[in-house]
């Protein structure tokens, strides 16, 4: 498990990032760094971190996730502290889609924090990784980027961006030792998705998708759907023709 | 959505969100009331709230502290026993009191005031508990425990949710050696029998609990079981978890009087035969149906009751054979019976069930009205014997027996958070 040492989670507080350092932890990490935009919040996650694993070293750094030059000074804070062996990029939120579409300031929000934020990390984490000339990098996409649905096409939009980023990142580091790693959970329960457990969707629990991540990551999966059924189900998805999937109420 | 207890007998529409915070809780809209919901393993309808508002505590997870050299947790109440026994035991320590199952969470061990097998030794899980922290509906924090706010404390250890949602906890935890658990099988074959190795166990043995032939009638026979935990140098390889899913729900009970008794004969002449001492794994021990996930499926699309009472001790014997009679004679039942004395204490919760006598707890297939009207047999005998039903498992219990089971219940209502609410509050105290 050398490869595992050193791990940079950014975003730490969402959930799926938090049951991913616990898988991590009881296979043994030395050092982490949590990022985070709350830091009572990000503590929070720190301190259960630390009963967990007394042995493993964890500090934590407050940032802000929008605006350029916080973001490189955060990475670059990040990898003067330690050398990472993954980095973990999780942040996100579920916007509504109507809300989207009333206002556009919140579209342009939800477009920002799913999408913009996520790409800047990876870029100023892909530059530490290639200087130091090895490293997993992995950034959590979402089924939703597969093809633009009616119910949430903003947030689509936005991990869809992701996805080609990270595309664009794996063809860069092509056949070097840093690789990047695309993940597309489907609909994990969470506290980010309460609202649709309230209206009866059937959820994934968070211990299962980060089970699905933390195996597909120390197997060098490049894209990992979590879990595995999403595979199938976007691959037909994808390919419905646009006469069949138009009529779809999804 | 829909939710179900673990006795699956009513799948009504809740207002289902999870809390995210252990600072704030959802608004609530006029008039509407809500209830704290973790993993949803009380069998009646204790942790259901049809119409009205669930706030899962299953993402409130987190440790806050812990100290090596006290085994002081401070943890968030969402954090499920498993979590924390798996966490824990391989350091050292362990949760003192620990239920049949540790698919729960640490606030649902408190509002319940769980028992094990040791209460004769260590209590309930409310002996344990140093100090806990309330947060109201109206935003108000309470902090309390044994000393301090005693009288939250003892309002809400056991009192289901109903005083404010419990989101931090610190648990003493119980130095052990390792996970490996000395045991010893025993059968017996009358009241009699059980209750001579019941007291003769009390003294050598932390852990005692029997399982009974429910089918014996006045014959009573059953296997008794009784652990220690192992010293340090009983290590073995850890076996592997495996666990199955009962994948669904089958159209009729697999539990039924065709099954019931040649089962219950086969698990007799089963265990009678390999009794005697070994060694094993704390989960296998204590968790015995916790690889069996959906277990409660078992029973149909009816669901399941089921009656756990206490009585006391001096009646005990009398009052446990007047109930497997009945039971014998309904032909009703099943195979998860158990028997077992509680220790000489009294619980610190006020509405806690756990009390000095003899505790029997049975799984009925929901039949309708004879389950009912069984049920109301049953009740008449533990009314006579001055006992108690446990709330944790009700779903049907009349509001007399309540009444005199819980003394203490006009003092609780004192306590009560006016914002949450439950199926069986509405039942048993009206709001």
């Amino acid at each position: 498990m050398s490869s595992m040492r050193k791990i940079v989670i950014v975003g730490a507080t969402s959930a799926m990032a938090e049951h991913c350092a616990r898988l991590w932890l009881q296979q043994g990490v030395d050092e982490m760094v949590l990022i985070g935009r709350d830091m009572q919040r990000t503590d929070r996650v720190a301190a259960d971190l630390r009963v967990r694993a007394p042995q493993c070293r964890i500090q934590t750094i407050c940032s802000d996730f929008l605006q350029p030059e916080a973001i490189a000074s955060t990475v670059e804070q990040a990898c003067a502290t330690i050398s990472p062996d993954i980095v973990l990029i999780a942040h996100g939120s579920l916007p509504e889609q109507e809300v989207c579409q009333q206002d556009l300031q919140d579209n342009r929000t939800a477009l920002e924090v799913n999408a913009i934020s996520p790409v800047l990390f990876a870029e100023a984490f892909a530059t530490h990784l290639e200087q130091a000339g090895q490293g997993k990098l992995v950034l959590i996409g979402s089924v939703a980027g597969d093809r633009g649905r009616k119910s949430n096409y903003v947030y689509g939009a936005a991990k869809g961006l992701v996805t080609r980023y990270a595309q664009g990142l794996q063809h860069r580091f092509a056949g070097s030792r840093i690789q990047v790693v695309l993940v597309k959970p489907g609909p994990t329960d969470t506290p980010m998705t309460a609202h649709l457990k309230s209206s009866g969707a059937k959820l994934a629990s968070v211990e299962q998708v980060a089970g699905n991540i933390v195996s597909g990551v120390s197997r060098g999966k490049s894209v990992i759907y979590a879990p595995a059924k999403w595979q199938l189900i976007m691959l037909i998805i994808r390919h419905l023709p646009g006469f069949v999937f138009n009529k779809l109420d999804i | 959505m829909k939710v179900y207890s673990w006795g699956r007998l009513s799948g009504e529409p809740h207002a289902v969100s999870m809390l995210a915070s252990t600072r704030r809780l959802p608004p609530l809209a006029d008039g509407q009331r809500a209830l704290p919901h973790g993993m949803g393993r009380s069998y009646g309808d204790s942790c259901l709230n049809p119409q009205g508002a669930l706030w899962k505590t299953t993402a409130l997870d987190h440790y806050v502290s812990f100290d090596p050299e006290t085994g002081l947790l401070v943890c968030e109440a969402g954090i499920l026993l498993r979590d924390i026994q798996r966490t824990f035991i391989p350091r050292g320590w362990i949760l003192p009191v620990t239920p049949g199952t540790q698919l729960v969470t640490v606030g649902g061990a408190i509002a319940n005031d769980v028992h094990g097998k040791n209460h004769h030794v260590h209590g309930s899980f409310g002996d344990h508990v140093r100090q806990l922290r309330l947060l109201r509906t109206d935003g108000s924090v309470i902090e309390c425990g044994p000393t301090e706010n005693a009288d939250w404390f003892a309002a809400t250890v056991g009192g289901l949710g109903l005083t404010g949602v419990i989101t931090q906890a610190c648990l003493q935890l119980r130095p052990v050696a390792g996970p490996w658990m000395e045991t010893e099988t025993r059968p017996y074959h009358s009241l009699d029998d059980f209750f001579e190795l019941a007291d003769a166990s009390e003294a050598q043995w932390e852990h005692t609990v029997s399982w009974i032939d429910c089918m014996s009638g006045s014959h009573s026979r059953g296997i008794f079981m009784r652990g220690n935990p192992a010293t340090a140098d009983n290590r073995q390889p850890e076996p592997a978890a495996k666990a199955l899913t009962v994948p669904l729900v089958p159209p009729v009970s697999l539990i039924n009087p065709l099954s019931l008794r040649p089962f219950n004969t086969a698990y007799f002449h089963a265990h009678a035969r390999k009794t005697g001492r070994r060694i094993q794994h704390y989960a296998s021990y204590f968790y015995p149906l916790d690889n069996l996930l959906e277990w409660n499926r078992i029973y149909g699309p009816r669901g399941f009751y089921q009656y756990q009472s206490v009585v006391p001790r001096h009646v005990g014997q009398d009052a446990v054979a007047a109930m497997l009679k009945e039971i014998t004679r309904s032909g009703a039942g099943s195979f998860l019976a158990v028997l077992k004395t509680f220790g000489n204490r009294q619980a610190l919760g006020m509405m806690s069930f756990p009390q000095p006598g003899v505790t029997l707890a049975l799984d009925f297939p929901n039949k309708g009205a004879p389950t009912l009207a069984l049920f109301e047999r049953l009740d008449a005998i533990v009314r006579e014997a001055g006992g108690r039903l446990y709330m944790a498992k009700d779903a049907r219990m009349p509001r007399d027996l309540f009444e005199a089971g819980y003394p203490r219940l006009a003092e609780f209502l004192n306590y009560r958070d006016p914002g949450l609410s439950s199926a069986l509050s509405r039942r048993l105290i009206g709001y």
